[in-house]
Parts: structure tokens; sequence; C-alpha cells
């Protein structure tokens, strides 16, 4: 695919819409087989490699609509199979089509609480448009309705154009809930018991809110205003917001019902905790957990001169992982002026984790992938620096257990790659904080809290949700057991009063 | 919310305060730390160590010497000035208990994080030596409050002009030649002045105890900056520690840790001290 300015695009698109709008109700599938694919119009990959703003431009109306016409209206919503809240998406994309925008975003809300975030940032080749008709009728997964950028674009039209509704609240119940831990499941169960009339407070560790949205993915992924907004709507609510607060060593767990009256609390402190490879060299100057290179950046703005928070000044860097969390170090190490970025991953490129899309953007601002290759020791120079890495060939076996095929190495295919930064984005484990001061909290082996189906840990009134019970995993499903916890909370409480 | 209620300049470079901090003077003990920033929008988070605590008025102390851009902008704050973000207490509480014979050996401003230390020491029965090390008699800090609590106070200076005129590693030596030797030594301050006391106590096998003041970032172990090699182990300063036992801490890594941004840090320093340099001629010239 190669890059198209909006202006091309946006020009294909009106002329699109004026073949088709007259007869946008009666079109025929075949005819609706036939309509392009929109694409996302996205900044200068050169241009955008050197700045911060946000890659991806979003539809324009006239975009959004050619693209809801594409949609077939299905009468066995198989979309909504792959959606993990939901959505009625065949209703919301007609609304788009019949040009009701406004209607359009009502539909989404009613399942997922912050459409401008997973509309950027959901896998939707993996969810909803794996199983969209029109994809599978054209046998193109990327021919498919583009669910994602319909669901982007209700959102940041509703935004930009100041449509946001405050949700509104019930009357005081006088009971008290809080939420440890600000990312989208604690967003989402904050919002959630707020509407019922609870009061609800919001405990987060950092000085700003949002989890991974704010420290982790990138402002030219997620925007920090779109963050701010959803903080905005919250406290407009009357949600109660205490930043620099460690639930578990400023207050103990069980305090904040025993002696701060809290009647519920729900843990979403997610997984993070730094998994490092355990290989030579880990420990030199030079190598970074992703989660303390984007916190740098992202969180504490070391990307901006005004910023007291240093950035290590790197030449060339490796990125060892092939999970989103790659692509953005990997991405963001090019923004901050990297001459090379490899991203070092030791299966082939369709085994990656990563979305499709951050990968491609990836390889078009520059990032080089060095696959079925990984690293075996990290090499230093007299004063500690790291000037190297050395890697291991690898190809792909025999399908194992899961039906992925594993990795074998090749004896004696070693060879040195020359940089001076290496970023270890391997995965996240379960922050043991909360857990370690709070014993009686029952966590699996890998240390994520267990829930019952209710998502109730096994304490009284303590709930939990997120990344912290189920492993790293993503924002959409983050925020469905934050729902699914706000409404068992709602439930107890609704029965004491 | 977070009020400077008290300030105090001990020496030329290191500053007291006391800080409303209401809940974390509740549950603080003795060994934790906090996180400050100066900024809420483009500060630094830096650790430092709570030195004491009084629950009836709310406050915690900081003891802190200016070598950077944040605790020369953190001197400037005044009594009722309210710090932008403040986050505690963190890292493992120190484990206490009746050791016997207890030596806390403190360089410069490790005086200040071994105040509660020393403190929690004797109350619990120990007999307390304490060695206070420093460049200069400037320099030595909190020499009363630490008199009061130790059963032998020793104080060594390099030019010999207060005390006795020596490291800290001298003293320590001789009292682990004596018949009684320390049960437990405990050393906090500069990294190197660790590092030695560790090899000192290590051929008495005498268990030492060093905090470790790494460069962290969110001081909850989510960012993995502050790792260390202990013994065969890496393990994170601010859940893990900041206490680890020294005979097992690999100090030139840690060392060389430290320094990953000297050369930013220090333009960073410079700027600022520029700045106000710049608006106070401003100000003069008004
Ligand atoms: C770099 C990166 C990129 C990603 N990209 C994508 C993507 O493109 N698509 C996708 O779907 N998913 C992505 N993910 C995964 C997704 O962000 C997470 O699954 C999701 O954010 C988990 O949400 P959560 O609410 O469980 O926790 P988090 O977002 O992790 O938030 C937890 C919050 O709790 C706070 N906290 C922790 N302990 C305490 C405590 N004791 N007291 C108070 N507060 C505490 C933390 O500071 C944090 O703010 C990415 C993750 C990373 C790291
Ligand atoms: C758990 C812990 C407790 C601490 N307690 C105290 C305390 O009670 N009083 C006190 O004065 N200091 C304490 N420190 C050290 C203090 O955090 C640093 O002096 C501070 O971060 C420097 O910030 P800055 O912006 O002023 O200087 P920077 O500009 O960040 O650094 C200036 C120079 O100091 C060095 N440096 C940076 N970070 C540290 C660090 N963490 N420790 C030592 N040197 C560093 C750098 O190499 C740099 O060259 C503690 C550190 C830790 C980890
Ligand atoms: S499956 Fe695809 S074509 Fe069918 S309703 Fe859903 S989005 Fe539209
Ligand atoms: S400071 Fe981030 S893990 Fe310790």
């Amino acid at each position: 695919m190669s890059y198209r300015t909006a202006k091309e695009l946006q020009e294909e698109a009106e002329s699109l819409l004026n073949e088709y709008s007259a007869r946008a109700a009666t079109l025929k599938v075949k005819e609706r087989q036939k309509i392009p694919s929109q694409d996302m119009p996205v900044q200068d990959p050169e241009l955008r490699s050197h700045n911060m703003e946000e890659v991806a431009l979003g539809y324009s109306f006239e975009q959004a609509q050619v693209e809801a016409y594409r949609c077939l209206q299905c009468a066995k919503k198989n979309c909504m199979e792959g959606c993990p809240v939901k959505i009625d998406i065949p209703r919301f994309i007609d609304h788009i089509a019949k040009g009701e925008i406004e209607q359009a975003i009502a539909v989404v809300k009613q399942t997922t609480l912050l459409p401008a975030v997973c509309g950027r940032v959901c896998p939707q080749e993996k969810q909803c448009q794996l199983h969209c008709t029109l994809g599978k009728s054209l046998k193109d997964i990327d021919s498919s309705v583009a669910i994602g950028r319909l669901e982007r674009f209700v959102a940041d039209w509703e935004r930009i154009n100041d449509k946001i509704v405050i949700p509104s609240v019930k009357p005081a119940t006088g009971k008290k809930v809080a939420v440890v831990g600000s990312g989208p499941a604690g967003l989402v169960v904050a919002a959630d018991c707020r509407r019922e009339g609870h009061h609800v407070t919001i405990f987060e560790a950092f000085h700003k809110l949002g989890g991974v949205l704010r420290y982790g993915i990138p402002e030219f992924r997620l925007p920090n205003d779109i963050i701010d907004k959803e903080i905005e709507t919250l406290a407009a609510m009357g949600v109660e917001i205490k930043a620099n607060f460690v639930v578990g060593r400023t207050r103990k767990l069980t305090d904040l019902i025993d002696k701060d009256g809290y009647d519920a609390v729900f843990i979403g402190t997610g997984a993070g905790l730094p998994v490092f490879m355990g290989i030579e060299g880990e420990n030199l100057i030079g190598v970074f957990a992703a989660n303390e290179y984007l916190t740098r950046i992202n969180l504490m703005k070391a990307f901006d001169r005004k910023a007291d928070t240093p950035i290590y000044p790197s030449k060339n860097v490796a990125v060892l992982g092939g999970g989103n969390v790659a692509m953005d170090a990997a991405r963001m190490a090019k923004r901050l002026g990297a001459e090379k970025v490899f991203v070092v991953y030791r299966r082939g490129e369709a085994e990656m984790p990563a979305r499709k899309e951050e990968v491609l953007h990836a390889r078009e601002e520059g990032v080089e992938f060095l696959l079925l290759k990984n690293a075996k020791k990290i090499l230093g120079d007299e004063s500690g620096r790291v000037n190297g890495i050395e890697c291991v060939q690898y190809e792909l076996g025999e399908p194992d257990a899961s039906g992925r095929r594993s990795p074998v190495q090749i004896p004696g295919s070693e060879f040195i790659l020359d940089v001076d930064t290496v970023i270890v984005a391997v995965g996240n484990g379960s922050n043991p904080l909360i857990s370690q001061t709070t014993p009686q909290l029952a966590v699996n082996k890998r240390g994520n809290i267990t829930v019952d189906e209710t998502q109730q840990t096994s304490m009284k009134r303590i709930f939990a949700g997120g990344d912290i019970v189920l492993g790293a995993a993503t924002v959409i499903l983050a925020m469905g057991e934050g729902r699914r916890s706000a409404a068992s909370i709602n439930a107890m409480l609704a029965e004491e009063v | 919310m977070n009020n400077i209620l008290f300030k105090q300049q001990l020496s030329q470079d290191v500053f007291l305060m006391r800080i409303h901090a209401p809940l974390i003077a509740e549950e603080r003990q003795a060994g934790q730390f906090i996180i400050l920033q100066t900024d809420d929008d483009y500060g630094e988070r830096i650790p430092l160590t709570i030195a004491d605590a009084d629950t009836v008025e709310g406050s915690i102390t900081i003891i802190f010497q200016v070598v950077g851009k944040t605790t020369k902008h953190l001197a400037t704050f005044n009594v009722g000035d309210e710090l932008p973000a403040l986050l505690g207490p963190l890292g493992k509480p120190t484990h206490i208990e009746n050791f016997g014979r207890a030596v806390c050996v403190c360089g410069g401003i490790g005086v200040a994080p071994m105040h509660p230390i020393a403190q929690a020491l004797k109350k619990a029965g120990n007999h307390v030596t304490i060695i206070i090390g420093a460049r200069t008699k400037e320099l030595v800090i909190l020499e009363e409050q630490m008199r009061v609590i130790a059963d032998e106070l020793i104080i060594c200076t390099d030019d010999g002009s207060a005390g006795i005129k020596a490291l800290v590693t001298a003293p320590l030596k001789e009292l682990c030649e004596r018949e009684t030797k320390p049960d437990i030594v405990i050393a906090i301050g500069p990294p190197v002045m660790m590092k030695f006391c560790s090899e000192t106590t290590r051929p008495y096998n005498v268990f030492t105890q060093v905090s470790l003041n790494t460069i962290m970032v969110d001081g909850t172990g989510m960012c993995g900056g502050c790792r260390v090699n202990v013994g065969k182990e890496v393990k994170f300063v601010c859940v893990d520690g900041p206490e680890f036992d020294g005979h097992l801490v690999d100090f030139d890594n840690m060392m060389a840790r430290l320094s990953a941004y000297k050369d930013i840090e220090r333009t960073h320093y410079k700027c600022f001290v520029e700045k106000a340099y710049n608006n106070s001629l401003k100000e003069e010239a008004l």
C-alpha cells in the first residue's frame, strides 16, 4: 500500500459519494462489495517520524459515509461476535450512512465508554473486523468494513463539536466506592458506579490519570487531550480524584474499608512489572524496560526541552519484542532522533502480536525488522555502557501445543548488532505491591489477582479487573472487566440500601 | 495540601523541611522514602528519605542536599508553599529487632535517613554505636539528635576539623576487631562509602545492611529503572529495598548506572541556575 495524501483520499470519497448517495439505502450487495475500502489519511511518514503529532488523521465526514455504505447490514451480525463489549455495530454504521452522527455515537456509547480510545487502539483486525461478512466475501480481511475507523470518527465528531454529554447521576445513595488505579478498567468502574449515585474516589499512584493510556501509549497514537477529556467528564459527574496516592502504602487496602468507610473497592492496578530476559548485560547503562523508556517520554514529557526528566541519547537502538509495546518504543526512539532502530523478534511477522497497522506504520517510518532473531547477550564498553548485542538466528519449527510454530535456534548463527541502546519489551508481569501489602488477597502463581465470575476477589467487598486479573491484555478487555465489576458492585450496594 | 511548614538550612547545600502530609506521617516507618516533584507538568520525580514524622502535626521531615536541578529548585521553596506532587511512603520498612550491638555508619547526608533507623534500633533495645562521617565540620548534620540516641558516637572528618581525622571505615574496622564485635552494621551514604563499609566488615562476617539510592522514576516497581544486582538476582530498589545485604550488592554496576544521565543533568542544572541568575538581574534592574 503506497502512501496517499489526505487530499487525494478526500477527492476520491467525494466522487464516490456523488455516485452512491442518491440510492444509498437501496444498494445491492454486489454494488456495496465494489465500493473501495476507505484508507485512513495519515501524516507523511518522513514528517511524522520527526514529530509527536498523531499519525492517523481520522476520516472526514465524506469518507466515513462512503465507508458506511460498504456495510451489508447483515441480519446475522457476525461483527458483533468479535466485539468484546458487543457494540451494535450495524446499527451505528447505519446511522453514519444516513448522516446521523449524533445517533451513531449514542449507539456506540451504550456499550463502550471510551470510543475515542477504542477506535484508535483496539486490535480490530483480530476482533470485529475478523468476523465481518464483507471481508469474508471478498476473501481479504483488509477489505472488511473499517469498523474501528468509523468508531473513531463518531467519537472524534462528538468531542470536536463539543457534544459530549455528561452522563446523568442518580441521587446520592450515601455509599462510597474506592477505585484503585486509573487505567481503562478503573475509569469505567468509576463512571458506572457514579451513575448509580454512589460517591466514587479514584486513587492513582501517578500525578496524572489514565494508566497505560497516559504513560505507555504514545501521543502519536493516542493524544493526551483525549484522555484529559475523559477525566474531565468523570470529574464533571462528581467523581473524586486522588492522584499521588499508592494504595498499599499511603493507605492499606483494607484500611480503605475499615478506616475510611468505603463500602466497596475495585482494584485495577494493571500489569506494570517489567519483565527482563535474564540475559547477560541487562543491567548495563543504556538498557531500559519499555515501561521506563515510555514513561520518561510520555508521562514525564522527556521529549520536551522544558522537562527535567532526562532521556538517554541514542544513535542506534534495538528493541527486543514484537508486541504493541515494542512498536511504540521503536517508533518513539525514531522520533527522538535515533538514526537506526531495529526491532529484534524471535518469530516471524505473522506471529507478531502487535496490531497490524502499527507494524505497517513502524515500517513506513524506517524501523527495521530483524525477524527470527533473538538477543543472546548485551555487550558493553569499559564504562559499562551498551555498545552492541549478540544475536542468534532462528528458524520456525513444528507447530507447538498452542498451534504456533515455535522458533528453533540455528547453531553457529551468532552475529553482533552495533547499538548503543537496548529497550526490552518482552512483556509485563503483575505488579506485586498490593498483594505484598495485603497477604490475605488470593493471587495465582503468576501474581494475578484471582476473581470469581462477578469479578469479586477472595476478600469481601473487594473486586478486581483488567490487566491485574488477566495479565497484560488489551484496553477493551480491561474495560469489559470494569463493566462487569461495576455491575456487581452496584448490585451488592443496591441490596444493602 | 502538601504545604511546607518549616524550613531550615543545615549547611551550605543541605536543607531540612517539614511538610504537611498527614497520611504519610501516619503510615511511614523507618527506612521508607517519598517521591516528590517540584513541578506537576515538567518536573522530575525524585526520591528522598523520610527523616522523621510527627503524627500530631501531620508532617514529615525531609533532609536533602542540593546536587542538581530538582533539589536546587526545591531549596527555593519556602514556608507556606505547596509541593505539587508528593507520594509515599515507599519502599520496605527497615527490619528492626534487638540484634544486640548495632553500628550505624552515616556518610554525609546519610545521617538523615539513618536518624529514624537509629531511633528504632535503640527503642528495640540495641546497644547503638553511631559513626558520622563528613568532609568537614560544617557538613556534620543532626549531631545533637544522634547524640541523644547513641550509646557511643564517633565523628570523623576528612580534614580533622571535627572528631577524628579519618574515613568512617577506620573506626568501623576497630569495632569489628573488638571482642564484642557488632551484630549488625547499617551503612547509609554515598555508594562508594557503602561499598567500602561492606568491604571492611566482610572479613569479619558482620552482616552489613546498606540503603541504595539508585535513580528512580515511579518508585512503585513499574519501570525497572532502579534495578541492581544483588547476589545472583536482579532487584528493584524501590519495592524490594531500598535496603539490602551490602556483601551481595554489585556496587560498581550501581555506581555506573547512577552516572547514566550525568551530562544531561549537568546541563539542566546549569540552565536552571543561569535562568535564576538572569531573573534576579532583571529584578535588580527594575
Ligand atoms: C506501550 C503499550 C502499548 C499498548 N498498546 C495497546 C493497544 O494498541 N491496544 C490495546 O488494546 N492495548 C494496548 N496495550 C495494553 C493496554 O494498555 C492494557 O491492557 C490496559 O491499559 C490495561 O488497563 P488496566 O485498567 O487494567 O490498567 P493500566 O492501564 O495498567 O492502569 C493501572 C493504573 O493503576 C495505577 N496503580 C498501580 N498500582 C497502584 C496502587 N497500588 N495504587 C494506586 N494506583 C496504582 C498505575 O499507576 C496505573 O495508572 C498497550 C500497553 C502498553 C504498555
Ligand atoms: C531511596 C532514596 C532515598 C534518598 N534519600 C535522600 C535524602 O534523604 N536526601 C538526599 O539529599 N538525597 C536522597 N536521595 C538522593 C536524591 O534522590 C538525589 O540526590 C536526587 O534525585 C537528585 O535530583 P536532582 O534533580 O537535584 O539532581 P539530578 O540532576 O538528578 O542529578 C545530579 C547528580 O546527582 C546524581 N544522582 C541522580 N540521582 C541520584 C540518586 N538517586 N542518588 C544519588 N545521586 C544521584 C546524578 O548522577 C547527577 O550527576 C535518595 C535517593 C534514593 C533512591
Ligand atoms: S459483519 Fe461486516 S458487513 Fe456485516 S453488519 Fe457487521 S460490519 Fe457490516
Ligand atoms: S523506580 Fe521504577 S521500578 Fe523502581
